[in-house]
């Protein structure tokens, strides 16, 4: 095997494979160099759906496998690297039939056009394998990040729910065999055309690599910089990858934190935050799409930092904290005091995000947080909030308030917050913080909504916020008939 | 028992290949030797002189074999299929953001779309208008405003007991079909150039790669298997991607291919156009419309395209289902430096219908009816109130009917009392419910479009081969014509294969748009066949001493007086007697005629119907808004394919829905489109389907126009279902005052309807 190669399995058969450049796609190397042009391209971005493959990877317990839809248009080649990927060529079976979910496609008449197809079929191979008999809301779920023009989605749905009367011959052990057979234990290093990527396995080799390299990108999920390279063409000279590295990947449980591996999942961060406070579920449902949970990560999302952020309003009012690594040295930092302006954080040159620390939910305080965008599955927030609340009786002994797509930076409500705390529950502190949200926050105007709009949207939410905590108000739009 | 094709439930052709990844689109055909990958190069301007471009950077860039600008045009620098305003480069003028100004050929799709953006291009800027409204204010126009009246529409204002006027604006919509754009050319021998093109309209993109390389359209073959949706967007718009192809395969010698980035797909291609309404309406005390005046102000982009026709469907459709007895309306065609809208499902028809059921959505408001009575009021009659206000008569008219049987299978006046009530306790959530009709015109306004051709071959061993100037966009035409031919012949489906729409096989074509594919394709290709059957027939009549009235051919086998003969056998036997067995079949659509000086004659050979019943939920804090329920039922006349039309229908609907809520279009003050991406524009998504969703074909519903197997085209019209989704909102907000509601229905727009109630 080459120095420079890596190995995969694909559909049953190992690949290897000369990276010539790294941040080749996973799409780019199916179609243009395999020819297997079954996986479409429909927008590049991670929001289409069209490019969707299963990732399977060994379990944590060791002894099953795990599949994951990922966006195939915007994962780098090198990631997939000791993974086994099964595209649409490979779900046929050994008789060369349709494998069940497509042929219940083909029964309920679920494709038109079909160029989105290959998409849902995966989507929901993924489904099949994970969920028998569905109901409409994890259909839902599953399929949130695949659009489909033609249909309107009502006969993929009913095959989403046909699919498991015809059972599939699986057998996990194949599929450990055969990632048993690419597995890589040591640091992947490849170097093409003066490139580097760097996919370390532990903290302190990443963390020397990182010092080595300060300019280098950190990759992540790559459902951000994946897009540097398809849409923007940058020629990203030296990469890091955070997926491989074993502390990164951890998930822990203290008795007062909550500590998430920097390189952690969405996926898998989610239900654990969600455990603890119940009032982010609708949040994190609708935040991204599968393909982008599975590969993107909460680190990334908060590293990244966008103002549009979704999980960071959230994390703020938790009071989280991230822990910065540099080399060998670790320092905490409260997640409010991370953004300094507009994509300026406090992360130093060669540190990087190692764990983020959510406090873990103690009695009497009520989380809630809000999105607000033109659509509900797989939008990016025109105005995210979140809140935690206190009270003691109709006193609020303590409350906060953070908002994402209003301001330069998510940030924290602090007139809002002033206005709030120590006063009582009531209407009139209400309307006077919401006018106080006027004062912390002057949104712009642009595609998603414009500034007065917005502005008033936030006030709105924290209304509706005062109803839902007062158990006024228990329905929303998106929950209200289902 | 007859086994028949026509009228069964049967998969899409490609089904099968869809959901195992193996139905080629054009991007997955194996890639000649040689090919070259183009990206363009894209004004950055909305407007402004080219004082220089500077492509030096763009040549030296890695990979880089050539680059093509105005200059390389042999022939016509032009795309425009009506008005010749559409320059296929950019020469000295840019007239929107996007628009092309030169192509870089490349060996690498990557390669080339890095070094288009190393051009240096030097711009005068020029003013530049942004809006349909400053547009009309500085006469900025890219055809004349027309005007059709009909009765005395000042008089029927003036004696109106109530009147009203609003302005509402409508928004566009980007069709966002799966694939975008793409063509592949390649150089054939004595200079021909083969092209594979994701097109609806195959002979205008042969025709203006002719004009454009200076060849002849026999020097050009353009063929499309199929495309990955295209919803009008690949009517008029696939000949700039295949042209820009075949100008740089012309220059370089060499296959090119020219796939577009989304975004650049959805910055450089034209969409649905947004309108400004204003009307200004009197009506009785029953909301009997009296008189009413439109004007309609339409982007229409930088050029003409195929705004005259969508303009004028949309002056066609500004009635809907109802009688405007005395009816004025102004439509300006608007100039604007952004990019040329084009077709879209519905073609002008939806913006027309938005403002009509806008004007009676407000009359029952203002009277405080239920906006389906004044509907019912207004509906076109069947003997006497039934003649357009372009002076077609109604004779087919099925609105009310449709609308009735809705009405009562929905539940629909239990169930807005409920809603009535529900609001009235509710605190944040209101529920609505509206119904809404539609009425849709079939055929191509443009008379002689409508006409058809197909060429069938019938094979030694029985199969057949199938071709028209269709093309299959998912719509699902290719099995629908495919039926029709198996029936003629009295064989099995699996004996028909359809092949790629080709110039070079059917000549002339018609775009496949305007709802019209299976119906003048398959009677087209019927003919062709039923050719092919009789000349089989006479000769076995002669063959077998029988007179043709005893031979049939049903279930694969042929039946001659009292002889039982496979089909295969038979025909075998005619071709060794040396019978004919391909043919041509051509159809052009009967009755149809149309004056367009005068607005008047009869464009439309039929009218296709639906009725849509649409309850939502909307927040008043947020303006969030959900569908919960739909009922649709839509007329398809006999069912060519009760299961594809099903799918037009629902699909339609969920389009139509998209269109007036989450899908919006936006501009920055430069001219620059802000939403050119899914992660910007929205397009609706599983969990946006009603969670109870009930749709229908109306049964027993012979089109009364003889089409092909009395069968209704199904195409655009369900599109126009959606409108009801719009007025539940409307309806819902109601309930905190008159709603001065603009489309899309987005959050924000909910909100300021919310903050301006009552102000009127």
């Amino acid at each position: 095997m080459s120095t420079n190669a890596i190995r995969f399995i694909l559909n049953g058969e190992v690949v290897e494979t000369d990276v010539v450049d790294p941040t080749r796609t996973v799409l780019q190397f199916l179609r243009e160099d395999l020819h297997l042009t079954g996986t479409k391209e429909g927008c590049a971005e991670g929001d289409c759906g069209a490019c969707t493959v299963v990732l399977v990877e060994v379990d944590h317990s060791g002894t099953d496998v795990e599949l994951k839809t990922i966006n195939s248009c915007i994962q780098f080649l090198p990631t997939i690297d000791g993974k086994e990927l099964i595209t649409v060529e490979g779900l046929r079976g050994k008789d060369g039939g349709l494998h069940p979910v497509q042929q219940a496609m083909v029964d309920q008449h679920g494709s038109q056009c079909g160029f989105c197809t290959p998409g849902f079929v995966m989507s929901l191979y993924a489904l099949y394998r994970s969920t028998p008999n569905p109901s409409r809301q994890e259909i839902d779920d599953a399929l949130s990040g695949n659009l489909c023009r033609c249909t309107g989605y009502r006969p993929i749905i009913a095959a989403a729910q046909s699919m498991h009367a015809q059972a599939d011959s699986w057998d996990a052990r194949e599929h450990l065999d055969a990632l048993a057979r690419v597995r890589r234990d040591a640091d992947l290093e490849l170097e093409a055309e003066g490139r580097h990527f760097f996919a370390p396995v532990d903290v302190a080799s990443f963390a020397r690599i990182y010092a080595q390299h300060p300019d280098a990108t950190i990759l992540a999920g790559g459902t951000d910089i994946g897009l540097w390279v398809t849409k923007q063409h940058r020629e990203l000279e030296t990469i890091i990858y955070t997926g491989r590295v074993a502390e990164l990947l951890d998930m822990r449980t203290s008795d007062s934190h909550l500590e998430i591996g920097g390189a952690v999942s969405l996926t898998q961060a989610i239900p654990a935050i969600i455990e603890q406070y119940p009032g982010l579920t609708e949040l994190f449902r609708r935040f991204a799409s599968p393909p982008i949970r599975n590969a993107g990560t909460l680190g990334g999302n908060i590293a990244n930092g966008s103002p549009i952020g979704d999980s960071m309003p959230a994390l703020m009012v938790l009071g989280a904290s991230l822990v910065l690594r540099q080399g060998d040295e670790e320092r905490e930092l409260d997640l409010g005091g991370f953004y300094h302006d507009y994509q300026v954080n406090d992360l130093q040159p060669g540190e990087f995000v190692a764990r983020i620390r959510v406090p873990m939910a103690h009695d009497g305080v009520l989380v809630a947080s809000h999105k607000w965008s033109k659509r509900f599955d797989q939008d990016i927030s025109a105005v995210c909030t979140a809140y935690s609340l206190e009270l003691d009786g109709d006193t609020v002994t303590r409350f906060r308030m953070a908002c994402g797509g209003v301001a330069a930076t998510i940030r924290r409500a602090a007139e809002c917050e002033k206005a709030i705390n120590g006063a009582a529950w009531s209407e009139e502190t209400i309307d006077r913080a919401c006018a106080a949200l006027a004062e912390d926050f002057t949104p712009i105007s642009d595609m998603r909504a414009s500034a007065d709009i917005r502005l008033v949207a936030v006030q709105n939410l924290l209304r509706r916020f005062w109803f839902e905590a007062r158990g006024e108000l228990d329905e929303t739009v998106y929950t209200y008939g289902r | 028992m007859v086994a028949r094709a026509v009228g069964k439930a049967l998969p899409h052709d490609s089904a099968h290949l869809h959901v195992s990844g193996t139905a080629a689109y054009t991007d997955d055909l194996p890639e000649p030797r040689d090919l070259l990958h183009l990206a363009v190069g894209m004004s950055t301007v909305a407007h402004a002189k080219v004082l220089d471009v500077d492509l030096d950077a763009v040549l030296a860039a890695d990979s880089v074999v050539a680059v093509c600008t105005a200059a390389d045009i042999p022939g016509e620098n032009n795309y425009g299929s009506i008005v010749k305003d559409d320059p296929l480069f950019a020469d000295g003028l840019v007239q929107y953001v996007g628009q092309p100004l030169f192509a870089v050929a490349a060996t690498s799709v990557d390669a080339a779309r890095k070094a288009a953006r190393k051009a240096n291009v030097t711009y005068e800027e020029l003013e530049a208008i942004l809006d349909p409204l400053d547009a009309v204010a500085k006469e900025s126009f890219v055809l004349p405003s027309e005007t059709l009246v009909r009765g005395r529409p000042d008089e029927g204002l003036e004696e109106a007991p109530h009147r009203l006027r609003r302005r509402v604006s409508l928004g566009g919509q980007d069709q966002f079909y799966l694939e975008g754009h793409i063509a592949m050319a390649i150089p054939q021998e004595d200079g021909g150039i083969l092209v594979y093109s994701s097109t609806q309209h195959p002979d205008e993109v042969q025709g203006i790669i002719a004009h454009a390389t200076q060849r002849e359209a026999k020097d050009i073959v353009v063929i499309c298997r199929r495309m990955g949706g295209a919803f009008g967007g690949k009517e008029s718009q696939a000949a700039l991607i295949a042209c820009l192809a075949a100008i740089a395969a012309d220059k370089t010698g060499r296959p090119c291919k020219l796939r577009l980035d989304r975004d650049d797909d959805m910055i450089m291609t034209g969409k649905r156009h947004d309108f400004i309404i204003d009307y200004d309406v009197g009506f009785d005390d029953n909301g009997r419309i009296m008189g009413v005046d439109f004007e309609f102000a339409a982007r229409c982009g930088m050029s003409a395209d195929l705004s005259g026709p969508v303009n004028d469907r949309a002056m066609f459709h500004c009635d809907n289902a109802y009688f405007l007895e005395n009816v004025r309306i102004l439509s300006h065609r608007c100039k604007t430096n952004t990019v040329s809208n084009t077709a879209f499902r519905g073609f002008g028809g939806p913006q027309g219908m938005f403002a009509i059921e806008y004007v009676v959505d407000d009359i029952a408001r203002t009277l405080g009816k239920d906006p389906s009575e004044v509907r019912r009021e207004n509906f076109y009659g069947h003997d006497e109130r039934n003649v357009t206000h372009y002076q077609q008569v109604v004779e087919d008219n099925m609105a009310d009917v449709l609308f009735d049987r809705l009405l009562a299978s929905s539940d629909y006046e239990l169930r807005r009392a409920g809603i009535r009530e529900f609001n009235a306790r509710s605190k944040v959530l209101r529920r609505g419910i509206a119904i809404t009709p539609v009425k849709f015109g079939i055929s191509f306004t443009s008379t002689l479009l409508n006409q058809a051709g197909a060429l069938v071959h019938v094979y030694k061993d029985g199969t057949v081969q199938l071709n028209h100037g269709g093309t299959e966009m998912g719509q699902g035409l290719y099995i629908k014509v495919a039926q029709v031919v198996a029936d003629e012949f009295g064989i099995s489906i699996e004996r028909v294969r359809t092949t790629a729409a080709d110039t070079s096989k059917v000549p002339n074509a018609s775009a496949t748009a305007a709802s019209s594919g299976s119906d003048m394709n398959g009677k087209a290709a019927q003919k062709a066949a039923a050719k092919i059957r009789k000349r089989i027939t006479a000769f076995a009549a002669r063959h077998f001493g029988v007179s043709e009235a005893e031979i049939d051919f049903r279930n694969d086998v042929a039946h001659i007086a009292d002889r039982i003969m496979d089909f295969p056998e038979l025909v075998q036997l005619a071709w060794a007697n040396r019978v004919s067995l391909s043919a041509t079949g051509y159809y052009r659509t009967p009755k149809i005629n149309y004056d367009r000086t005068t607005f008047s004659g009869r464009p439309f050979y039929y009218f296709a119907y639906g009725a849509a019943v649409t309850e939502v939920v909307v927040d008043t804090l947020t303006g969030e808004n959900r569908v919960l329920r739909a009922d649709i039922l839509h007329d398809c006349g006999d069912s060519l394919n009760p299961a594809v039309d099903l799918g037009q229908v629902e699909g339609g609907y969920i389009q139509g829905v998209g269109w007036l809520t989450t899908e919006e279009l936006w501009w920055n003050d430069k001219g620059e489109i802000g939403t050119h991406a899914p992660s910007t524009y929205k397009i609706p998504t599983c969990s946006d389907l009603a969670p109870d969703f009930r749709v229908e074909l109306l049964q027993n519903a012979k089109n009364r126009e003889k089409t092909i197997y009395r069968s209704k085209a199904v195409g655009e019209p369900p599109l126009m279902l959606g409108l009801s989704a719009f007025f539940a909102i409307r309806d819902a907000l109601a309930h905190d005052g008159r709603p001065d509601l603009q489309a899309p229905a987005t959050p924000e727009a909910v909100l300021r309807s919310l903050r301006g109630s009552g102000s009127e």
